[in-house]
């Protein structure tokens, strides 16, 4: 048993498992009712967010403010298609999933093509990949839908309805993820170039213009469904815990996976000094647009999960002042540490409810002075978060072991923290 | 033949060009760092170019590797033209360079550093990354046997895991090139490699630079202001000032040309 928990990858997975199986016993017999669902099911949603936001930030060095914005389109994406489906209408699904492969199709054609000549100016790459976009989704509206929606819709409905709706649902998540990652990705192309605070910046001003934009769904968009800044009701509640556990389980492994990569070692090293990285080959362009794509692929993710939880979208959560949770959670949590994301991000939810509920009547709003005296003490006390850039085992980026032997070991104090450090 | 000192023996003028730059100026806005630089470097040749402080010695290094883009000239490297190439296309055409002041990745291991410039030439992709597909495993580690080679060579292996902003100066230094050699160039660019060195770590420095020029049969330009390492190893120079070239010639020539002693000592110093 000894032996076999030194393998951290198996532990990892017998932890996780472990996990699972609890949580799902207690919600089976009753003990987390709904009301902790919610909480353990909102926790693990902007956790996921904060973990595409660490990515973004902690691990690329591109300060984002962006976050809630694609995790706002990845919640509307799907809640839309399941809104429809469940209303007899695939248009949505289909539109969201096709037009989201043709475009992607569009785009790849395009990068190709535009790959073949030097000096492309980015507001060019830009338009192309914008009308690749266009070109898909306009296709996807007036010709794929029209000849296989209904198709679509009798198929699925033919297999058993539990079945088609788990199916349902997946391609829900799947595509607002997949939307979510294709504004970011037009997005990134024209706005990755500025420098680190400019980004911010801007990406503020995303969060801000699809916050107008979901005010106004239903008048200056065509969703009327959505119902603007009235807020939309009647998603299905969908979402349950193996939806949860499995969405954040993915998340976590393409995340580790991709940080303990080649590519991923590009990815810190644009965060080091993008200039040096650069002059040592890497294009970090590229670098950078890949991890603002997956960091809100994450987030899209995560609204889909968010939206079939709560079964109603409101334009003020995805606000000016709650797009700054994942922040405060990553930086609380520690930049670059996934573990300090995962921890906090669950602690922050917890707090925001459990001070919600243990502050005596009347005092309530208190809570929004002290959370940020919370962060205050924090960044006197421990600025690197509350974790640095700790990692457990299973996250942390395996150190080769050495070819041979130390000549002069380092003083003590160095050896330990060298291990530590090296997120 | 434009841009070398015509007293070269003829075996090395025989040998193809790697670098061949043009015509080359650049202003920063009506600044004039550089004006009509021109220089051929041939295989396996080591130049030194010198210059007072602000003579443009960097900004010809940066035009080189496209940090900027030069407002005239051309400058060829094997053949192919590199103004408008982005900086990492340069760099993965096959030409390195250090930084005038050390600029590692400070927060990442002394192997990861390497392991970074490995990067084009990793061969796997992402989805091999994600899925830790059978082509991840190999090619990961055969890339990190690689850099391990290479942190031996360069006497760093012991180092590997430790951080290598916690390195000591010397080593930091030989760190870089490290890093700059494992991009596989066959041009090496050398900014001030030995800036902030005692005379007695210049020597190893020198050592150093002699021994990766036959190792990794390289191509070596350097700038440097320390007289003892570019009158020493350095086959012929090109003196820099005000952002135009006033010598060029053999270290010996160089030396006692009254231009050059005049830009770094001032006029007084020929009387």
């Amino acid at each position: 048993m000894r032996q076999l928990l030194r393998n951290i990858n198996l532990t990892f997975i017998l932890g996780a498992v472990l996990v699972f199986i609890v949580v799902q016993a207690l919600i089976s017999v009753g003990v987390l009712n709904a009301y902790w669902q919610g909480i353990i099911f909102w926790g693990a949603a902007i956790t996921m967010v904060s973990l595409g936001l660490n990515l973004i930030y902690g691990f690329n060095g591109q300060f984002s403010l962006g976050q809630f914005g694609f995790y706002a389109i990845g919640a509307y994406a799907s809640a839309d298609i399941t809104f429809r489906w469940v209303r007899s209408d695939p248009s949505a699904l289909v539109v969201v999933i096709f037009g989201s492969l043709l475009t992607l199709v569009f785009m790849l054609g395009i990068s190709a093509f535009l790959r073949r000549f030097y000096g492309v100016s980015t507001l060019t790459k830009f338009l192309f990949h914008f009308l690749a976009t266009v070109l898909g989704f306009f296709l996807a509206v007036r010709f794929v839908n029209p000849a296989i929606g209904q198709a679509v819709y009798r198929a699925l409905n033919g297999l058993p309805s539990g079945i088609s709706q788990q199916i349902v649902f997946f391609l829900a998540l799947v595509g607002g993820a997949t939307l979510a990652g294709i504004v970011s990705y037009l997005f990134g192309i024209p706005v990755l170039e500025l420098g680190s605070d400019y980004f911010g910046i801007a990406t503020l001003g995303f969060t801000i213009i699809v916050k107008i934009l979901l005010d106004n769904t239903d008048t200056l968009l065509p969703f009327p469904e959505m119902k603007g800044a009235r807020g939309m009701v009647g998603i299905p509640k969908w979402t349950t815990w193996p939806w949860v556990f499995f969405s954040f389980m993915a998340i976590l492994l393409v995340m580790r996976n991709l940080l303990h990569s080649s590519t991923g070692r590009a990815i810190l090293s644009v965060r080091e000094d993008e200039r040096a990285a650069e002059l040592v080959g890497i294009d970090t362009a590229s670098s950078k647009i890949l991890a603002f794509v997956i960091g809100s692929v994450f987030a899209g993710l995560a609204g889909g999960i968010r939206a079939h939880d709560l079964a109603f979208l409101h334009p003020t959560m995805f606000g000016f002042l709650p797009s700054f949770n994942p922040l405060i959670i990553i930086v609380f949590g520690g930049l670059g540490s996934m573990t300090g994301t995962i921890v906090t991000g669950f602690f922050w939810i917890f707090l925001l409810e459990g001070a919600l509920r243990s502050l005596p009547a009347g005092f309530e709003n208190w809570r929004f002075v002290i959370y940020p005296l919370v962060l205050l003490a924090m960044m006197l006390l421990r600025p690197q978060g509350m974790l640095g850039r700790y990692e457990i085992a299973f996250l942390r980026r395996p150190l080769p072991p050495l070819r041979v032997a130390k000549e002069a070991p380092p003083s003590p104090a160095v050896a330990p923290k060298a291990e530590e450090v090296a997120a | 033949m434009k841009g070398r000192p015509n007293n070269l023996s003829p075996e090395v003028e025989a040998r193809p060009a790697v670098l061949e730059i043009e015509g080359l100026t650049h202003y920063f806005d009506s600044l004039r760092a550089v004006h009509d630089f021109s220089i051929t470097i041939k295989e396996g040749e080591l130049v030194g170019l010198i210059g007072p402080n602000g003579a443009g010695k960097t900004t010809v290094f940066n035009l080189i590797t496209g940090v900027y883009r030069p407002t005239a000239g051309s400058i060829r490297y094997e053949g192919a033209q590199l103004v408008g190439l982005p900086s990492h296309e340069i760099i993965q055409m096959g030409i390195a360079r250090t930084f005038q002041n050390i600029r590692l990745f400070a927060n990442l291991t002394v192997l990861d550093n390497v392991l970074i410039a490995h990067h084009p030439h990793s061969g796997y992709g992402l989805t091999d990354a994600i899925f830790r597909s059978r082509r991840f495993r190999e090619r990961e580690k055969a890339m990190i046997e690689r850099g391990q080679e290479f942190l031996e060579i360069f006497g760093l292996a012991d180092r590997q895991n430790d951080i290598a902003g916690s390195l000591p100066y010397g080593l930091q230094r030989r760190l870089e090139i490290a890093r700059a050699l494992a991009t596989q160039p066959r041009l090496l660019l050398l900014d001030e490699p030995a800036a902030g060195m005692n005379p007695q770590e210049i020597d190893q420095l020198m050592e150093l630079i002699q021994f990766i020029r036959d190792r990794f049969h390289l191509t070596i330009f350097l700038v440097e202001h320390r007289m003892r390492l570019v009158m020493n190893i350095c086959e012929w120079i090109t003196v820099m000032d005000f952002g135009e070239i006033i010598a060029r010639g053999k270290p010996e020539e160089v030396r006692g040309d009254p231009r050059v002693i005049e830009a770094y000592l001032g006029r007084q110093a020929i009387r």
